[in-house]
């Protein structure tokens, strides 16, 4: 999963720095993401993983680092694989 | 009885707006912006000033959410809303999560204004609050 959020960020998160240079707790914001690029970065998530982010995930922490966004989208899929 | 003030500041490149609008179309829109905000932006002639207008409404957006100190409490961009009057004056219109926050933190008024120049559309709002 790691690697496909990483092609995401790579393509969507305008960031300033190769992708693969972070590791997965690298500040998404520091490494020159916006929050209008976050919400490409969201946008694309819900495409690859058939997801949708609710409302109370529209926080700047869960767009933070790939490590935040891998646990966002664990629970979603986990959720909606617990309710198939 | 008047407490301080907070200022929220965005910047948005109107470049990755037309980004945006190409790549994920009115699933953008519908996320980002509310019915009204999209029929002002749609109804210009062209695609370049419909940027500008999103642009705008975005930074606005964010800007509020700064004001706010409320980046953290998973507000959607909907339930911040640029309104104009019929003198072309703007505003801004909380409801929801936006809402619930400015009540929370005492928030009395927000004060909005936005420019662009070129491919950059900025936003300043300005929040008051009081003593509850």
């Amino acid at each position: 999963m790691n690697d496909k959020i990483r092609a995401i960020l790579g393509e969507h998160a305008r960031l300033a720095v190769d992708v693969a240079q972070l590791s997965d707790e690298s500040d998404l914001y520091e490494a020159g993401m916006t929050s209008h690029a976050s919400v490409n970065v969201m946008l694309a998530l819900e495409g690859e993983f058939d997801v949708e982010f609710p409302d109370r995930m529209l926080r700047r922490g869960v767009f933070g680092s790939i490590a935040s966004i891998r646990a966002a989208l664990d629970e979603l899929t986990s959720v909606a694989g617990a309710a198939q | 009885m008047f407490s301080g003030l907070t200022i929220g500041l965005d910047v948005v490149d109107v470049g990755t707006i037309e980004e945006s609008l190409e790549r994920f179309g009115g699933r953008y829109l519908d996320r980002v912006y509310t019915p009204r905000e999209i029929a002002y932006a749609l109804a210009a002639n062209d695609p370049a000033t419909r940027a500008r207008r999103l642009a705008a409404r975005f930074a606005a957006k964010e800007a509020a959410l700064k004001a706010l100190c409320a980046r953290e409490r998973g507000i959607p961009p909907r339930a911040i809303e640029v309104v104009r009057s019929d003198d072309g004056s703007i505003a801004l219109e909380l409801s929801g999560a936006a809402l619930a926050a400015a009540r929370e933190t005492s928030a009395a008024s927000l004060s909005l204004s936005v420019s662009h120049e070129g491919k950059l559309a900025v936003a300043v709002v300005i929040c008051t609050r009081v003593k509850p």
